[in-house]
């Protein structure tokens, strides 16, 4: 913990949200966007647990050749419900729904989002949504792959697909709510003096995945809701046996699916933008690029969808025209991380907890968005197509990118959060061993990929046991590195060092009210007059700097103008 | 958060909170936009690659009832923008009106559009197995709604179109598959317009609306107006394919 | 800050009398156009016509006519994701041809036939 003041230690704050009130009513009716941010903490945690049993699953049978305990239908059941659960249950809804949800409205100066009522009810539906998975899932499970395709899913498949499918429809609009949510917050809630570019870069991350969330989200809601209907009712969409295109499923789940890669890796990147700022002590490098670099990649992220569909049948042309537009995504990701290695130069690096996350993430991140281009070359991924290599990439990004970006913001604001530090020491070896964990997990997987191995196989000949031995091993190692900072993170937030306002100190809004804040954030609505992440101009945070001057400008902003 | 009046407390002022009430309004009619867009684009695919199909079960709905639901809906759209206005100018009494001629204009299209739907069924014009694009055709005792000239008529467009498509039988469930979602989509909007405007004059009875607090009666309109638009495309793209044979 | 300034606009009863009317003859005069033989131009026809009304409606009925920039960019923003969506796959389905040199659609035919049969 880097403290820089020599004042006395901090004590906790007598009144904040979470004394506020008492009971469970105060909690289930809350409609504090931080007490709703915790409901979504404890209900996403619990479903990546869910599916992180899941991969154990699929980990432990692929020890062996011939599968160590399942059966082939068991084995797709593994799977399907591994995919099902980590992207709608977890990824989707974890950095927005919990830091989102917690820090927009903090850091703009609000006192709560815009529509708080609509803020809970988006968890209720993320609630019922998983409610119908679960049942789902005691039923026996679902077979489909997490991306349902037709025909298999609405007039074949033997498993509980109907519930499945109502449930991630309903968990759809809990994400619409909230992006509907963070974007009109953003426009109109804004404290005066926060200008469009003096907001910190998780905000502009969180507006343009919000962009995503309202613009995508509906087309798989209707996308999930005609496969239900062809299941349920036997009406006919892409039903083949009517003459129905069962590609057309494809394009329309693949229009919100691949943006939904956006929506879990714009936010981290968000978690990123704030960390190494904070963390080398220098302002962000190129802030009007980074922002920029956002909105870019939500747009062009909506241009790219058919590379999911190479292999099959779609046009040609279309195939190559969407494999260039593929790389035109690679542009804004690459500035993006030349601008944060730009920032780390010259800077007076740290390297606590979150750092340590952070530069994890810049790593996997580089390695899942490069072999992103191999899988966007039309002829690589005619070759690659659905093996470990794709599974590999996609974890890259999801895992070394999302879930990194997403303990590390846990970490650098569990402090503001609880009031709290969680043990220093423990969270960087738990750090490293996520790192090391991860990579011996999924690295192995590109070679398999490379060698030939199928995704979605629950045999495999002898010669890939070596690899999947490993990766097994490496899955166990991370299982270790997620359950140490559940049961640390959890520890401290009751019995861990009184954090007080700013413990790092960061030049964030969120950092100037007590910790934990106040339920309406601000005892009085704070006056921006500094730029974001400038360290040089902010006397406030008692760090001696060489060359600071002063505030300079001073400009009245509330809401648009 | 607390409340003061009608004026909720992460607010400053009530132009804020209207302010943002539309903003969310429009973000939200957005999203139906892209909602009805996937079924509008199932249905462009399906109805140019078997035009005949769907021309075939376009002219097995009736034309009067399909137009007389436009206007109607037209027409609730009308009261319901004289609602609004009302709102705004507090002419209180003449809000709960037109809101009551709202629901009024609801429930006549929910009416017709259960005729229409009985019919399909009668017809054996729903997806499934007992699907057959030319029962009343080939049992015209069993459709005495269909008049004679009806009937021929559509004989002879059948003949025409199983030359044209072999596996009309198929292809023409494609056609009713995007009859019963749209219009059954559709309808569910219609379904919660009308239970926000109950909620809207259960309120306007307490004389809750004037020119200085309208905001619900505002966003439910619009609301309300989109769900007329959806059908403003709807009616063309379902009733009027190929009628001109 | 502008919207402030803004008062209500609030639009007279005559406007919408004038646009429940002008929506009024526009359907009748789709129903009249569906049967008139225009050829390929029926479909243009009668969605140039719907777009006509909704447009009518947008603009008064919601008065999108009245409200701030950004509203309206939010609508141009929602009108614009749904062309790329229709747009981009639909740029699919006119280049598809199959592996013998067949048109998209015949095959489509020829598959489903040979589901009936099976």
């Amino acid at each position: 913990m880097s403290m820089v003041s020599t004042a006395p230690a901090p004590k906790m704050p007598e009144k904040h949200y979470l004394n506020a009130t008492y009971g469970i009513r105060s909690w289930l009716l809350t409609t504090d966007h931080k007490r709703i941010a915790l409901l979504y903490l404890a209900s996403v945690t619990f479903f990546f647990f869910i599916g992180g049993f899941f991969a154990m699953m699929i980990r432990l049978h692929l020890l062996t050749p011939n599968g160590l305990m399942l059966t082939a239908d068991q084995y797709n059941r593994m799977f399907t419900m591994h995919g099902v659960t980590m992207i709608f249950f977890f990824l989707i809804p974890s950095i927005p729904a919990v830091l989102g949800n917690f820090f927009i409205p903090l850091m703009i100066g609000a006192k709560d989002l815009a529509f708080p009522r609509i803020n809970l009810l988006s968890w209720y539906i993320y609630i019922i949504g998983g409610m119908f998975t679960m049942w789902s899932m005691v039923n026996g499970g679902v077979d489909t792959g997490w991306t349902f395709y037709t025909p298999l899913s609405t007039v074949y498949s033997n498993s509980a697909v109907a519930p499945t499918v109502i449930g991630v429809f309903i968990t759809g609009f809990s994400s619409i709510l909230t992006g509907l949510n963070f974007l009109v917050t953003i426009h109109t809630m804004r404290a005066p003096g926060m200008t469009w570019f003096r907001l910190p870069l998780f905000v502009w991350a969180h507006y343009a995945t919000s962009i995503v969330m309202i613009l995508g989200t509906p087309v798989v809601a209707i996308t999930l809701a005609l496969a239900g209907m062809e299941r349920i009712f036997g009406l006919g969409f892409f039903n083949p046996a009517m003459g129905g295109d069962p590609i057309l499923f494809q394009h329309l789940f693949w229009f919100y699916s691949h943006p939904a890669v956006y929506i879990m890796i714009l936010p981290a990147m968000g978690v990123i933008s704030e960390l190494i700022p904070t963390f080398a002590r220098k302002k962000l490098f190129g802030y009007p690029f980074v922002a920029a670099a956002s909105l870019a990649i939500a747009v062009i992220g909506f241009l790219v969808w058919t590379h999911h569909m190479f292999v099959t049948g779609q046009s040609t042309y279309a195939a190559v025209a969407f494999s260039f537009l593929t790389f035109l995504v690679a542009v804004p990701s690459a500035v993006k991380v030349f601008n944060w290695t730009a920032t780390l130069f010259g800077g007076s690096i740290s390297f606590d907890t979150p750092m340590l996350y952070a530069f994890g993430f810049l790593g996997l991140f580089l390695v899942g968005g490069l072999t992103g281009l191999f899988l966007g070359c039309l002829g690589v991924d005619i070759n690659i197509h659905d093996t470990y290599f794709v599974v590999a990439h996609f974890h890259y990004i999801m895992v070394g990118g999302a879930v990194m970006g997403y303990l590390g913001g846990l970490h650098f604001w569990w402090p503001k959060m609880t009031g709290r530090m969680y043990p220093e020491w423990l969270a960087r070896i738990a750090a490293f061993t996520l790192f090391i964990g991860f990579n011996f997990t999924f690295f192995p997987q590109f070679i398999l990929g490379i060698m030939g191995m199928p995704r979605r196989y629950h045999v495999y000949p002898p010669e890939f046991q070596i690899y999947n031995v490993m990766s097994t091993a490496g899955a166990s190692i991370l299982a270790i590195g997620y359950l140490l900072p559940m049961i640390y993170l959890t520890w401290a937030a009751f019995y861990g060092e009184v954090a007080g306002e700013n413990p790092w100190p960061a030049t964030g809004l969120e950092w100037k009210t007590q910790s934990p804040p106040l339920t309406e954030n601000f005892e009085v609505t704070p006056v921006v007059t500094w730029e974001a992440y400038d360290f040089h101009n902010r006397p406030d945070l008692g760090l001696e700097v060489p060359g600071g001057h002063g505030p300079r400008i001073v400009a009245p902003a509330h809401g648009d103008d | 958060m607390h409340r003061t009046g009608a004026l909720f407390g992460q607010f400053k002022t009530l132009e804020q909170q209207k302010d943002t009430a539309t903003l969310g309004m429009w973000i939200f009619l957005v999203t139906e936009v892209m909602f009805f867009g996937g079924i509008m684009l199932a249905y462009t695919i399906n109805r140019h690659t078997y035009f005949h199909a769907f021309a075939m079960g376009s002219n097995t709905l009736s034309l009067p009832l399909g137009a007389t639901n436009t206007l109607v809906l037209l027409a609730s759209s009308f009261t319901m923008a004289m609602g609004v206005w009302s709102a705004q100018t507090s002419r209180k009494q003449l809000l709960s009106i037109f809101l009551m001629l709202t629901i009024i204009l609801g429930f006549v299209f929910f009416g017709i559009k259960y005729v229409e739907y009985a019919q399909k069924f009668h017809h054996h014009l729903v997806p499934g197995k007992n699907f057959d694009i030319g029962y009343c055709v080939h049992n015209p005792n069993m459709c005495p709604d269909v008049s004679a000239t009806e009937l021929q008529e559509e004989g002879e467009r059948l003949d025409a179109a199983e030359k044209a498509d072999p596996n009309l039988q198929a292809h023409a469930q494609l056609y009713f598959s995007a009859y019963f979602g749209m219009t059954g989509l559709h309808a569910l909007h219609m379904v919660i317009g009308a239970g926000l405007l109950f909620w809207l004059l259960k309120n306007s009875f307490s004389g809750q609306y004037n020119a200085e607090w309208n905001t619900p009666v505002d966003m439910v309109g619009l609301y309300w107006h989109f769900v007329d638009i959806v059908w403003i495309y709807l009616f063309p793209l379902l009733y009027l394919i190929d009628r001109h044979k | 800050m502008s919207e402030q300034a803004h008062a209500e606009h609030v639009v007279p009863p005559g406007v919408y009398a004038g646009i429940i009317s002008t929506l009024v003859i526009l359907t009748l005069l789709t129903v009249y156009a569906a049967y008139v033989d225009l050829g390929r131009f029926n479909i243009v026809v009668a969605l140039g016509i719907a777009t006509m009304k909704a447009t009518l409606v947008v603009l008064f009925f919601m008065h999108a006519k009245y409200v701030p920039k950004r509203t309206k960019l939010v609508i141009m923003a929602g009108i614009f994701w749904l062309a790329l969506l229709l747009f981009m796959t639909l740029s699919d389905y006119v280049s598809r041809v199959d592996y013998r040199g067949v048109q998209y659609p015949m095959t489509r035919n020829f598959t489903a036939s040979m589901a009936q049969k099976s």
